[in-house]
């Protein structure tokens, strides 16, 4: 007898059947990869507008007078300085600065949501519930949320109309909680892809008449359907960490090169003891953005050699549809970590010269607002 | 699915065709699905010698990588040059213009163990299950 695990599927799978999708188990859900090719659709999100169903991602709910200390004193990014509308990425690291996920921490007026990684949810929770003290509440909502993400230089358009003008005016990384597209939602203007763009948050009940209507309000605009292969390609152009490849337990935030969420001024965080020593030591290996000529296409865990000596691993790798070159991220060690530097990624037998690079590999996004995340 | 029935497939998502002696060989239709958009075919060069279900190539897409299978052992005796500057011709094409390399078996019987369309499609039925 073999054991089946069945997949779970978010609330809109129906419509990705219907629409052709290729789909593969994404950390346990049934996720659409492609709907008619990974180029096109990644392309569509760039000089127009696509829609992503995103539902696999987990939502943790946390309330009570602690709640601000406990969040604060969880994660390594400043979840004090957050006003009310403001949202936030921060790594989540172990005592010893290791990555336990990479999440974002709303801010609403009585309560949080702590959004994370579907391959992190139950991990995630345990972890936070052990840390979570007396009269704060924390409770998984992943399942009472869909979640849609409407990404591009004509989001807004697609939105407008069927949402409150005010979240039209939102700033990156600002959300409200209001109507939209006949459901109640949180409206979000953040995303994984460099462009302009919303993240819809709301009840699965909802689900069909939400879609609906981005389809509908976007079809004027362009706007088609885009699955986790784009979604993958978008992220790396813009140097985004994707948890479990470029980051996991074992990398800490100052080597993924994401010292700017990591406040070390706060008086406490789960893991500052380790990056503060981490940081007095200096790091001995530096994630970096790889660029190559040709088209050999460097992937996850091919190894980086300089002069002959294994350096690091490719921890990211993709043709990047918008500059037509093979890029990556790979972690190499710190003395090799140089702009310029060409170190060289093994495939098989074949020796990949590749060119030590600035991230974001891609710079001409309409997220004019995007930082590091 | 539906696979023509003019070309034989092996366990790999490889076909072939027979004409003059000379077997022209792909990937399916079923392979470009699972790769996606293909952005660079490795290929042998004419002459090259290749040994039944050795790596004969590479091909890239934006997602995956993976090594191209020789259906029977012979000489390479053509490669399809326009892959080099158009290698989505693949995925648009994957029994006909998408066509990679041209071999001269060493035994024409080889061929005929070769899968047919039916019993590759159950194959893949299988593999897709």
């Amino acid at each position: 007898v073999q054991p089946v695990t069945a997949l779970k599927r978010t609330p809109f799978y129906d419509f990705h059947r219907s629409a052709g999708a290729r789909l593969v188990d994404f950390a346990g859900f049934e996720m659409p990869v492609r709907y008619t090719g990974d180029v096109r659709e990644h392309q569509c999100v760039r000089n127009a507008v696509g829609l992503f169903d995103i539902s696999h991602m987990g939502e943790f709910l946390v309330r009570g007078d602690g709640a601000l200390a406990f969040l604060d004193r969880a994660v390594t990014n400043d979840v004090a300085s957050l006003a009310v509308g403001q949202a936030l990425y921060s790594p989540l690291c172990r005592a010893d600065g290791g990555i336990v996920d990479d999440l974002l921490v709303y801010r609403a007026a009585d309560h949080f949501m702590v959004v994370v990684n579907a391959s992190n949810i139950a991990k995630d929770f345990a972890w936070l519930r052990d840390q979570c003290p007396p009269g704060v509440e924390l409770v998984d909502r992943s399942d009472e949320f869909a979640l849609l993400a409407v990404q591009g230089p004509r989001a807004a358009e697609v939105l407008r109309g069927h949402v409150p003008d005010a979240a039209l005016e939102l700033g990156f990384y600002r959300f409200l909680i209001g109507r939209g597209f006949g459901a109640d939602m949180v409206i979000s203007r953040t995303g994984y892809t460099g462009e302009d763009g919303f993240e819809l948050y709301f009840h699965p009940r909802d689900a069909v008449a939400v879609w609906t209507g981005v389809v509908e309000a976007g079809a004027p605009h362009g706007l088609e359907l885009v699955g986790l292969g784009a979604r993958d390609t978008l992220r790396l152009e813009m140097g985004y960490m994707l948890y479990g490849n470029d980051i996991d337990d074992t990398t800490s935030p100052l080597e993924a090169g994401l010292g700017w969420t990591v406040k070390l001024a706060k008086p406490d965080f789960v893991g500052r003891a380790a990056l503060v020593r981490q940081k007095e030591q200096g790091l001995t290996r530096r994630l970096v953005g790889i660029s190559l000529d040709g088209r050999r296409v460097p992937r996850h865990d091919m190894p980086l050699e300089s002069a002959g000596a294994a350096v690091g691993r490719v921890t990211s790798g993709t043709f990047s549809p918008s500059l037509e070159r093979p890029i990556g991220m790979a972690y190499v060690e710190s003395g090799l970590a140089k702009l310029g530097h060409i170190v060289e990624v093994r495939a098989g037998e074949t020796r990949l010269p590749a060119t030590i690079v600035k991230r974001p590999f891609w710079t001409k996004g309409s997220n004019r607002g995007a930082s590091a995340s | 699915l539906g696979f023509p029935d003019d070309v034989r497939y092996t366990a790999e998502h490889e076909w072939g065709r027979l004409e003059n002696g000379v077997v022209t060989v792909g990937i399916t239709s079923y392979a470009t699905e699972q790769l996606g958009d293909i952005v660079f075919v490795e290929l042998p060069d004419a002459g090259k010698r290749l040994e039944a279900m050795k790596p004969f190539g590479v091909v890239e897409a934006v997602k995956t990588v993976s090594d191209l299978y020789a259906p029977l052992s012979g000489e390479v005796v053509d490669v399809n040059a326009t892959l080099s500057d158009n290698p989505a011709l693949v995925n648009q094409e994957p029994f006909g213009e998408g066509w990679m390399i041209r071999i001269r078996p060493d035994r024409a019987e080889d061929f005929q163990k070769m899968m047919s369309n039916v019993d590759y499609e159950k194959h893949v039925e299988e593999q897709h299950a």
